[in-house]
């Protein structure tokens, strides 16, 4: 039992480098949410490991995610819908509202405030402030301020309608979402590397297995700059039951050989595998399972094609990521 | 047998009567944890190491399933599931436990429902409840809308509420509030818009500060010199998401700090911006900071320093310390002395890469090149980190720490590049993890044996060691996992509904060892059957324990 146990111990140790990374964690406290795809972004904590406390998430998605990723355009929108829950910063303000509050504000408040609400020289930010977030995009908060002015402080009245109130507080409310919803972040121009450098880099160690002008042609068309990053970087999506997104791509599907101590051998694709059980979908799609826990207990040998990609995150620097993005983007 | 045994539960009944009379005995709050598990951590220490050895390795493979609960939040579910973080206490028989606005009594012998206390929220996060504190006969907890709740611990009716932080501003609460002498120990955490954090003491009949410790320095006081100016050190983050641990012989308070705010964003806060992502020693009757230790100076990748400060005394290089030790989020294991911060011990437990070495204080050096960029670095670890709050074990026996650990990489984004950035400034985007189970010489930081779960999924579990020679933990795929501690042997395991989502928690009622496990909304008991339970003691010592 014992010397069996210590065979599968081993075994695993083999396998588990072959195996799916899990999800990514997310950031904030715990981690929390569930990752979505590729760039995809939660919050911070993700639920407990696909229930489990701790962990995953995933990362943050990149902003845009871009019509141009396939299949994201519903599942982004779940995913946006159920991470706005999550963050629990309230319903967003009418646009027009605040985009009448924004040139009201532009022409009367930025002199002080700075034309994002941030603060200036003379006034403060009203982005991170108390009595604005107290304010809810409503007026009630601030509108007695605007009305009457803080002339302790330097601050004028203004006479503002209601109507002209509430578009500001819509504006302000915006301001105060845009900065709490990290998952809405754009991510800024991440195509700095040198596309020559990314080229010899991909020749040395990717044109194995891919082909500029085969399967990653056009890739640069087809998913925006921080997709295509987390993409090269390790192509899987990991998410928890329930959340929406593309299919997974055949590629990148482990296979496994489960060999019996009767010497019957099964092959398919993997389905799970941990330290008590494996299982696997044979070519007929027929559904197999087995228990390792018999004195000689199944044989695994499980292969992963994304080993490669395992190899080399753990080898990149971050120049050989720019580089190789770079050269990735020049594939339009 | 069968007439013994309920006779023995008559008797049980009458005794937990009286007790439950009394409240919670604050004698139990300094004892191991045996027939009371009284606080998160069972007791103070945050060993979450049980005398306990009814169970143990010899008749593990019997244990066998005496209950289940289900916590039914009703409508209104969190989007991503009911996830039990808490640990239960258990006190008299019951057991109390949390989600985000709920809070339950449980019979500890039959997972049976006393009462169950919804709280109707106001908003905030709601990513997490780690459980309650009790004092006497007043059960405490805290709420994703900043409130700190108190209920009749026999009934479950609503005491008192008292806010403790400001929900508009984004704080949100999770920690199980910590009961030390008349104090409820109550952090807050939130990083969504840049908010100061702190710790404060509330009364336990009235809920009023007793006294506040301010994770920032203001202006000119000691601290002050590693922000740049007032307006970085008001929005510095810091948060104090987790409960602490305490040394009642030393009167001290250890408790962890969040990451600094705003997050990702660090070029507007140079320096090392204490005291976030420390660990303090407080004077819990005055709030008074004693000393600090910053496992992340000038944090930017979201690596919380609220992981357990162990406590636990033993000899290092052949003389007795007062010791305390934490496996950080940030991938370094950390040894100190408790009386003085002094650091005996820096090394990391996975790959890291976000630091350049450690400093002659035993502080890690963090890279300025892998700080967030707007084109990206990539990482080790993600910021979900290396490990996170579910809670570590020091079992004296074998002198090993068992953590968690997330072999994980992200891409760091900065995306407020203002010198004034606002909300994280920030994003990482995680790309790969592999979850495995470390047991780290606390004596040298190296891993004495490791185990890598071959599952896919980078869940993390919380641990429990036993005088039974017993380490509970869970793997990513839903499996109750106990391992031989000495050497990470299986030698049992159960398949659950979900993925282990608390730390593992034992007792003993009548002469029955249950041990306790949270997964998803589901609550198991496992015992032994009764037959081995009242086996006697084994050649190798490990005995039933009679009551």
């Amino acid at each position: 039992m014992i010397s069996k146990r210590a065979f599968v111990a081993v075994l695993f140790t083999a396998v588990a480098l072959l195996l799916t990374p899990a999800l990514a964690p997310l950031s904030a406290q715990e981690p929390q949410i569930p990752p979505t795809n590729p760039p995809a972004h939660p919050p911070a904590e993700p639920p407990a490991g696909a229930a489990n406390g701790p962990q995953p998430g995933p990362a943050a998605k990149p902003a845009s995610p871009g019509p141009t990723q396939q299949g994201a355009a519903p599942g982004a929108q779940t995913r946006r819908n159920a991470i706005g829950d999550f963050l629990a910063t309230g319903p967003p303000p009418d646009p027009e509202a605040v985009a009448r509050g924004e040139k009201l504000f532009v022409t009367n408040c930025a002199f002080c405030h700075g034309s994002n609400a941030r603060g200036g020289a003379t006034g403060p930010d009203l982005v991170r402030s108390v009595l604005v977030l107290h304010d809810e995009g409503t007026g009630k908060t601030i509108g007695p301020v605007i009305l009457n002015g803080r002339p302790d402080k330097g601050m004028p009245k203004f006479s503002f309608t209601d109507a002209q109130i509430k578009d500001v507080a819509a504006f302000l409310r915006s301001r105060n979402q845009a900065a709490a919803n990290r998952m809405d972040y754009k991510i800024l121009d991440i195509n700095t590397g040198d596309p020559k450098a990314g080229e010899a880099y991909f020749t040395a160690h990717c044109a194995k297995c891919h082909s500029p002008s085969g399967d990653l042609a056009h890739i640069a068309s087809k998913y925006d700059a921080p997709s295509l990053q987390n993409k090269f970087l390790y192509p899987i999506e990991h998410r928890y039951p329930g959340m929406p997104g593309p299919p997974p791509d055949p590629r990148a599907e482990k296979t496994v050989t489960v060999t019996l101590p009767s010497g019957e051998s099964v092959s398919g694709k993997l389905d799970h595998l941990d330290d008590f059980s494996v299982s696997l979908s044979d070519a007929s799609g027929e559904y197999h399972s087995w228990n390792i826990d018999g004195a000689s207990g199944p044989r695994i040998e499980v292969h992963d094609p994304l080993k490669a990609h395992e190899e080399l995150l753990k080898q990149y620097t971050d120049a050989d990521m720019h580089n190789i993005l770079a050269y990735l983007e020049t594939l339009k | 047998m069968k007439s013994n045994r309920i006779f023995a539960g008559a008797l049980s009944l009458s005794a937990a009567a009286v007790l439950i009379a009394q409240g919670l005995d604050p004698g139990k709050l300094h004892q191991p944890p045996t027939d009371t598990w009284p606080t998160y951590n069972g007791d103070y220490s945050g060993r979450r190491f049980s005398p306990l050895k009814q169970i143990n390795a010899e008749n593990v493979r019997d244990l066998a399933l005496a209950w289940v609960y289900h916590a039914d939040t009703g409508p209104g579910a969190s989007p991503f599931g009911n996830q039990i973080k808490s640990t239960p206490l258990e006190v008299n028989g019951v057991l109390y436990f949390t989600l985000p606005d709920h809070a339950w009594a449980v019979d500890a012998r039959t997972g049976r429902e006393l009462w169950h206390f919804k709280w109707e929220t106001k908003g905030g996060i709601h990513i997490g409840n780690r459980g309650v504190g009790i004092y006497g006969n007043w059960v405490f907890f805290e709420t994703p809308d900043d409130y700190l709740i108190s209920l009749e611990k026999n009934t479950g009716k609503l005491r008192w509420s008292v806010e403790i932080a400001d929900v508009k501003q984004e704080y949100f609460s999770t920690p199980a509030p910590l009961i030390v002498g008349n104090h409820v120990l109550v952090g807050v955490g939130g990083d969504s818009l840049d908010v100061p954090g702190y710790l404060e003491a509330r009364d336990p009949e009235t809920g009023q500060v007793q006294w506040r410790f301010n994770t920032e320095p203001k202006p000119g006081e000691p601290g002050s010199e590693t922000w740049p100016n007032k307006t970085s050190m008001s929005h510095g983050g810091g948060m104090t998401w987790m409960p602490g641990t305490y040394d009642p012989s030393m009167n001290l308070l250890f408790w962890g700090t969040g990451n600094p705010n705003p997050v990702h964003a660090g070029q507007g806060r140079k320096g090392d911006n204490l005291f976030t992502c420390s660990i303090v020693a407080l004077n819990p009757d005055t709030g008074k900071l004693v000393w600090w230790f910053q496992p992340s100076p000038h944090d930017t990748h979201d690596y919380d320093d609220v992981q357990t400060p162990v406590l636990f005394d033993a000899d290092f290089h052949g003389q007795p310390r007062k010791l305390l030790a934490q496996g950080a989020r940030n991938g370094y294991f950390f040894l100190l002395d408790r009386t003085t911060g002094k650091n005996l011990v820096t090394q990391p437990f996975i790959p890291l890469n976000w630091s350049k070495g450690v400093d002659s204080r035993g502080e890690p050096i963090p890279n300025p090149a892998k700080e967030p960029k707007p084109d990206g670095t990539l990482v080790v670890p993600a910021s979900g980190g290396a490990t996170n709050w579910p809670p570590p074990s020091f079992d004296p026996e074998t002198g090993l720490f068992y953590l968690s650990a997330s072999y994980s990489y992200s891409v760091f984004y900065l995306t407020d590049t203002d010198e004034n950035a606002e909300g994280y400034g920030g994003r990482d985007s995680g790309v790969w993890s592999q979850s495995a189970l470390e047991a780290i010489d606390y004596q040298t930081g190296k891993i004495r044996w490791s185990h890598v779960y071959p599952g896919q999924g980078g869940s993390i579990s919380g641990m429990l060691t036993t005088a039974g020679h017993l380490l509970f933990s869970g793997d990513p795929s839903h499996n109750l996992i106990a391992f031989d501690p000495a050497n990470g042997k299986i030698l049992w395991h159960v398949g659950l509904a979900a993925s282990l989502s608390n730390g593992p928690m034992t007792y003993e009622l009548d002469g029955r060892q249950y041990l306790i496990v949270g997964a998803g909304d589901m609550l198991y008991a496992f015992t032994l059957p009764l037959n081995i339970a009242s086996q006697p003691s084994s050649p190798s010592g490990t005995t039933a324990t009679s009551p």
